[in-house]
């Protein structure tokens, strides 16, 4: 049970803080520092554009993807590095949210399914930032039921045809590439008849249209394909093997959701700590501190379930589904926690302009994008079914579709 | 960085699970919740055999001198087994009062003795309701001798000796609070047992009639010599806090696999999947709550007041969220005598309030962390 850096952990440290010094857009620190959830606005820039250069600085001096093979763009980093780059990354860690998808999830589903050629040319530009992937899995049939989806792939000579709708896609808007799933085969049960591919978006056939949500940003997107062609080449994994490759992908999916999300108790304590309320600081009312110390706990029991996770990991062991927890317990607590925020403001918690709002809008804005992240990447329910079943043991649910062929389970719930 | 416990260590916790496993099982805990015995001396017997009760107490005093690492993860199986010992009392109260405040002649007399299991200890700190406060202290001090009440006192009916808090100033600060040592079997102290929540942990009263005691500490130093008491302890009960979670999550977990209903076993169904998620999640994030506390008092470090705060309320919270899902799983039979699920419910609500309630450290951690933040 140890906190210190080793003496090789320290150096690394020393050597990331140095170049991180030297070299970060510092002239964005302070509204970095300062956005949280659902939004991040840089005054007169483009945030893609000062991500895609800090990305970039970061690939050129050997900063970027930490963990992956250096042939690959990445350092060959141990589990432990990475944390200790994030930590000294701070703030400026905040803009590599375009990159999460492609770093987190189609990077390493690449590595494991494409070809060595195909990683030496696709891999880099996605390490750097200069080229952005997305996911392409969800469906409006499905959702939460992967396997349940619909866009058909049909084989044509060397290429693949492609015909249907993804939805929810992430930064599907300003992605290069994708990685996409799709169904092969109609006339097995669902799992089996499944291909996964990855494609250039810019591909004729493709058609992005992005999806307002609840907040009024536009992060996700519906994206439809008509006779997309796509080269049997660009294929991951055999033909009907795409649910094994995905669960690759979703596995590091959770690690790479469920490390890195926000709580919203740091911004919670801070607005405390300042607060006014009618009967004095808000930090001494009781009932305050009650709330507050509940979420604390909670804010550093993920952080150090986490430790522990890096820690595991770096003695060799592979990440489990135990890691379903960070996203699920952050998840419903950001929300909680941009309610609460409203609450201490009374009536005028339901201003969000950045003039006349406490903190600029910033709980507010938590409060409308909280939903997705109880969604996103698995909802609330689906991180409780992985911990019961794949953590507890218990029976999986039960699954009247499982052994029926594809095209003859019910599209329609009431007649 | 290394944020797990070593081999060593683990195996440590391995072989007391064992031990414990065939000297505790629940028909051990029910004699005591019984009323037919007020601890099991058996055990009791055992575990300094064991080596358990001085893992912490360096060698000179006669413990295995391992450290707080090795108690911690020995507390987390007296949690697990529920077990009916003073342990709690003697070793994380009135031992760590010793080990941070008594002379090297009082190190000497009681540490020895509470290792070899010859000798029980407890803190004297209560009077009543409320929580830990210099404001509530009456018992006085004066000329050598203590007279008042304490209560609730915890094992304080079987108890050979008792660290008892006392006001030995009235200038309404925090040094008006002295400590004492007092070997409860010389006379002038009157001990009653209490019934209480939890029959499997004895809880007294202690009446002080100008009872010989010895200063522990410098005088004036009883509040922060009890506060840093309070916080080692408060790490250390929250593993058995923790090793209680684990329990009841496992229970209700067995249960749910065993009982059929409408055809299917109960753990099928996805309402009662997911509360069985709820209750890992809580105990893992007490558990990894709990860890950093361990890191925290086993180096001593700056944070572990923090860090023991954070380790107690998350603990507490969940044991009793644990304990109580464990008898909702389980349905009408997690109600009745014959199963096991009650003892520890009522083991979660009794330590959740024995060093001061949940509201009480919400508030320590808060001030805490405030104090961090401004510093």
């Amino acid at each position: 049970m140890n906190f210190d850096d080793t003496p090789q952990e320290a150096a690394f440290r020393a050597e990331a803080k140095a170049w991180i010094s030297a070299n970060a857009p510092k002239q964005y620190e302070e509204e970095l520092r300062k956005s949280s959830l659902g939004r991040t606005v840089l005054k007169g820039a483009n945030i893609l554009e000062v991500a895609k250069a800090w990305q970039k600085k970061k690939a050129d001096a050997g900063w970027a993807c930490l963990h992956w093979p250096k042939e690959y763009g990445g350092r060959g980093s141990s589990p432990i590095e990475r944390v200790i780059w994030q930590q000294e990354e701070g703030p400026f860690g905040k803009l590599s949210g375009m990159f999460i998808i492609g770093h987190g999830m189609c990077g390493p589903t690449m590595m494991a399914f494409a070809g060595e050629e195909q990683k030496r040319k696709y891999l880099p530009p996605l390490a750097s930032g200069e080229k952005v992937w997305c996911q392409l899995f969800s469906e409006p049939a499905g959702g939460s039921d992967v396997a349940g989806l619909r866009t058909r792939a049909e084989k044509n000579g060397d290429d693949w045809i492609i015909n249907g709708q993804k939805i929810w896609t992430s930064g599907a808007h300003y992605s290069d590439y994708g990685i996409l799933l799709t169904r092969t085969d109609p006339n097995v049960a669902k799992h089996k008849g499944l291909t996964m591919f990855f494609l250039d978006m810019k591909s004729p056939g493709v058609e992005v249209r992005p999806i307002k949500q609840a907040s009024g940003q536009s992060d996700f997107n519906e994206v439809y394909f008509t006779d997309v062609k796509i080269p049997d080449s660009q294929r991951l994994g055999t033909v009907n093997d795409g649910w094994n490759v995905s669960l690759t992908t979703l596995m590091n999916e959770r690690m790479s959701i469920g490390a890195g999300v926000s709580t919203g108790f740091p911004e919670l304590f801070d607005f405390c700590n300042s607060l006014m309320l009618e009967d004095g600081p808000a930090i001494e009312d009781r009932s305050v501190r009650s709330k507050l110390a509940n979420y604390a706990v909670k804010a550093s029991g993920l952080r150090y379930t986490s430790m522990r996770a890096i820690s595991a990991l770096s003695k060799g062991e592979r990440p489990g589904p135990e890691n379903s927890i960070g996203k699920l317990v952050a998840g419903s607590m950001v929300q909680e926690v941009a309610m609460y925020a409203l609450d201490l403001q009374g009536a005028a918690g339901v201003l969000s302009g950045p003039e006349e709002a406490e903190v600029a809008g910033k709980f507010q804005a938590m409060l409308l994008r909280a939903p997705g992240t109880r969604v996103e990447g698995g909802t609330d329910e689906i991180m409780r079914n992985i911990i019961a079943e794949r953590v507890l043991g218990l029976p999986g649910d039960i699954r009247v579709d499982k052994d029926v062929p594809f095209n003859k389970i019910p599209t329609k719930g009431r007649a | 960085m290394n944020f797990d416990f070593s081999d060593e260590q683990k195996q440590m916790r391995d072989e007391a699970r064992k031990f414990l496993a065939e000297k505790c099982p629940p028909k051990a805990v029910r004699e005591v919740l019984d009323g037919k015995a007020p601890y099991d001396k058996t055990l009791w017997k055992g575990l300094a055999e064991m080596g358990f009760l001085g893992v912490a107490i360096p060698e000179e005093f006669g413990g295995a001198g391992a450290g707080h690492l090795e108690l911690c993860v020995i507390a987390e199986e007296m949690g697990r087994a529920n077990a009916p010992v003073p342990f709690s009392s003697t070793v994380y109260l009135a031992a760590e009062a010793l080990l941070l405040a008594g002379s090297d002649a009082q190190k000497q007399k009681w540490l020895p003795k509470i290792a070899s299991g010859e000798a029980i200890g407890t803190l004297a700190l209560f009077e009543g309701k409320g929580n830990p406060s210099p404001k509530a202290i009456k018992l006085q001090a004066s000329g050598g001798t203590l007279s008042g009440v304490k209560k609730p006192v915890p094992d304080g009916a079987i108890a050979d000796f008792a660290v008892v808090a006392a006001r030995t100033g009235s200038t309404g600060r925090d040094s008006d609070i002295s400590l004492f040592l007092v070997d409860l079997k010389t006379g002038g102290v009157e001990a009653k047992s209490l019934t209480n929540v939890d029959p499997t942990r004895g809880q007294a009263e202690l009446t002080f009639k100008n009872a010989k005691a010895e200063p522990l500490g410098a005088a004036g130093d009883g509040w922060s010599i009890l506060t840093q008491v309070l916080d080692r302890a408060a790490v250390l009960l929250a593993f058995e806090q923790v090793g209680g979670s684990d329990r009841a999550l496992e229970m209700g977990r067995d249960y749910a696999l065993d009982r059929i209903a409408f055809g299917r076993p109960i753990g099928s169904f996805q309402a009662v999947k997911h509360i069985l998620a709820d209750m890992y999640v809580s105990a893992t994030l007490a558990r990894s709550n709990c860890y950093y506390g361990a890191w925290a008092l086993s180096t001593n470090a700056s944070e572990l007041p923090e860090a023991a705060a954070a380790a107690r309320i998350s603990a507490t919270q969940a044991f009793q969220h644990c304990s109580k899902n464990n008898i909702q799983v389980h349905g009408g039979m997690g109600f009745t005598w014959e199963f096991d699920c009650h003892m520890y419910y009522r083991r979660a609500n009794t330590t959740a309030l024995t060093l001061g309630s949940l509201s009480y450290w919400e508030d320590q951690l808060i001030d805490r962390m405030r104090k961090k933040n401004a510093a």
